[in-house]
């Protein structure tokens, strides 16, 4: 099954006919993703390398039957599309954009939350399934290989680092899902942590956290009560300072929370095998499915 | 962006907030004549910085009119100020908060922020103000009352009645905290804020004051405020933090002596603890994002050559989006324009790796490639030491 994104989903891009848009709905196509149609207001019956363009996101679900939709609408006017895919029908809706402000983000969670939607995101390199040949964001597809292990992280590059990682020591994954590295965002890791427990396609889950607020805190506290499956984990940001934002707008110890060594501590007790050196997680998780 | 203590009780006071009455001043002749102004006994001289902890580091000087007000000015211009935020090297004062000292009977705290679970406002209040709100959470959080607000909704008003009555039972008083606590919510979400905050709101005799206060905009909402440009004070904020931004580029200084350029925050923060594991210290965090151009890299070079406690260049890509030929291209570019003074340890990985390769070992300049991220980071450190 993998989780919330599979051979089955039928995808969108909101802001297609965009740089950013075009090439990764091209990119997400090649990987295997079934990508229906795009949205641009004022192109409806243009195509884009063949997807068909519509000025609504109505229209494109009315005409393709899509159920996820991958946004890529500047920071500045992002809060309205996520409105706009909750409105159609969307299911699930993947925010690649960088920078809304977090009262934007939160107005429309809150419009996802009460229309029973999920939102992945903002500020996230989106979600692929390898074993679905689905893969709903900006991430390089080729890195991947279908297998037993979830990978859920709130950073881009450390996924793919850590992805990397499992494949070159032969673990394969279900699902890798990035949650975004903005204070406010959709999915949280124990939203993802349920989905991955029921899900039996993944035997262990890898977790990627970092400084700043207390998602992996509740995170473990999950794992320790609920979830059954074998968990490691990485936390970044040992060495950051208190009070600087590290890049991510959601990366920041304020006010003494937040700090890795909190999250470390919190995931050691719940069981979890925290690994101090990120270069062995990929081994650590051979070592556990063996 | 932080907004300097004056800044932003001219927020609160264009909004019918009370606070000391008083007059920002730049030089210590407008100081004296700020403080003769206010026809008063005793003044308050504060130091305009971003920074807490002003008080104990030297910055907040109570006078009486008789003491020699201008050569107190005179010394808190002259220096940096340093506190226990600022970090060894401090900021500069360049103004001076001149206000009138009030008899206070009570101390509030009073903050607003944005809860990240779910992202609702939330109000913090506490019957003890004064104190850093940290320490009060982390000694006596039974004390600090809390209200969430709904991001749609809004702020109701028995919601900051609410908070009013929890701080008091005095109907008068009440009415006054009501109308701070909805000024201050309005100004948290009308000036998309991460923090706004009065610490201490004071009761003084029938006043309800606003003694200081602290209000953060958030970088990303900045386009909604263009006005708030003009707010920003460039000489609170570090030389080549604030050139990176300039590019694009995210950069924040640490102590240490390994320059790094990382793209992705996480794999940048990773990189930081993969270094100190080895028992080394970086001299900054360098995130050139994972879609740079060959331009973002070539710049970001350039700042770590600017910064003279450099002493070993560590490049940590893992190219997604990030092509890594577009970052050698980029890294060879600004070696070549500011000189190779430095030892580079490059770990590319992802898209285009051969190419990437290729580039930096046809340009002959002092480039060390290395394939595994653990054994790079040792490298790294081992040439800082030597260095």
């Amino acid at each position: 099954m993998a989780i919330l994104v599979n051979r089955d989903s039928r995808v969108i891009c909101q802001g297609i006919t965009g740089r950013n848009g075009t090439f990764h709905s091209l990119a997400c196509r090649d990987y295997g993703t079934n990508m229906v149609g795009g949205v641009t207001p004022g192109k409806q019956g243009e195509t884009v390398d063949g997807i068909p363009v519509f000025h609504t996101v109505w229209n494109a679900v009315r005409a393709t039957g899509a159920n996820v939709s991958i946004i890529f609408v500047p920071a500045a006017h992002a809060k309205d599309p996520i409105l706009e895919a909750v409105d159609a029908g969307i299911e699930l809706i993947v925010c690649i954009t960088e920078g809304i402000p977090p009262l934007d983000t939160a107005s429309a969670f809150h419009a996802v939350r009460f229309y029973n939607r999920r939102l992945i995101g903002p500020n996230t390199p989106g979600i692929i399934s390898p074993g679905h040949k689905c893969k709903v964001g900006i991430m390089p597809g080729y890195i991947h290989m279908p297998g037993p292990v979830g990978v859920i992280s709130r950073s881009g590059t450390l996924t793919y680092e850590v992805v990397d990682q499992l494949t070159k020591n032969g673990v394969g994954q279900s699902t890798c899902l990035g949650l975004g590295g903005d204070p406010v965002v959709g999915t949280s890791f124990v939203d993802a942590l349920k989905l991955f427990k029921d899900d039996p396609e993944t035997e262990a889950v890898v977790l990627i956290g970092e400084i700043g607020g207390s998602a992996e805190e509740q995170a473990a506290e999950y794992i320790r009560n609920e979830f059954n499956k074998p968990v490691v984990a990485y936390i970044a940001g040992r060495l950051a300072p208190p009070g600087k934002r590290m890049g991510h707008a959601g990366a920041i110890i304020s006010g003494g929370t937040g700090t890795a060594q909190s999250k470390i501590n919190a995931l050691n007790e719940a069981g979890a095998t925290v690994v101090e050196n990120l270069t062995q997680v990929g081994a650590v998780m051979r070592q556990i499915l063996k | 962006m932080n907004l300097h203590e004056y800044q932003a009780k001219q927020m609160l006071a264009q909004r019918g907030v009370d606070v000391p009455r008083g007059s920002v001043c730049y030089d210590p002749l407008e100081v004296l004549i700020g403080a003769r102004a206010l026809k008063t006994d005793r003044v308050v001289l504060k130091a305009q910085v971003h920074s807490g902890g002003r008080g104990k580091a030297g910055g907040v000087v109570v006078l009486s009119m008789e003491d020699d007000i201008r050569r107190a000015a005179a010394k808190i211009l002259s220096k940096r100020l340093v506190t226990n935020q600022t970090g060894p090297e401090g900021k500069p004062v360049s103004a001076i908060l001149v206000e009138e000292v009030l008899p206070i009977d009570r101390e509030i705290y009073l903050g607003v922020l944005q809860e990240r679970a779910a992202g609702w406002g939330v109000i913090m209040a506490s019957a003890e103000g004064g104190v850093e709100i940290e320490t009060l959470a982390r000694e006596a959080p039974e004390k600090i009352v809390t209200m969430k607000v709904h991001p749609v909704r809004g702020l109701s008003p028995y919601q900051a009645r609410g908070i009013a009555y929890r701080l008091t039972d005095d109907r008068q008083l009440a009415q006054q905290i009501e109308k701070v606590v909805t000024v201050l919510f309005e100004i948290f979400v009308g000036l998309d804020c991460t923090l706004a905050e009065i610490n201490p709101l004071v009761v003084s005799g029938d006043r309800v004051v606003a003694l200081d206060a602290k209000i953060v905009v958030d970088e990303n909402a900045l386009y909604r405020h263009p006005e708030m440009e003009l707010w920003r004070d460039r000489s609170q904020e570090d030389r080549l933090e604030l050139s990176a931004r300039k590019d694009g580029l995210s950069y924040i200084r640490l102590d240490g002596n390994i320059g790094c350029i990382v793209n992705g925050a996480g794999l940048a923060m990773a990189t930081l603890d993969l270094i100190s594991l080895h028992r080394g210290m970086p001299a900054n965090f360098l995130d050139v994002g994972g879609g740079a151009s060959e331009q973002v890299v070539a710049d970001a070079m350039s700042i770590l050559l600017d910064d003279e406690r450099v002493r070993v260049v560590f490049i940590n890509i893992f190219g997604g989006i990030l092509r890594c030929d577009v970052l050698a291209r980029g890294v060879i570019k600004a070696l070549n324009q500011f000189g190779a003074r430095l030892p580079v340890v490059a770990r590319i990985e992802g898209t285009n790796i051969d190419e990437g390769r290729r580039l930096f070992e046809e340009s002959g300049l002092p480039i060390e490639m290395i394939s595994s991220l653990d054994e790079a980071a040792r490298v790294v450190v081992q040439k800082a030491h030597a260095a």
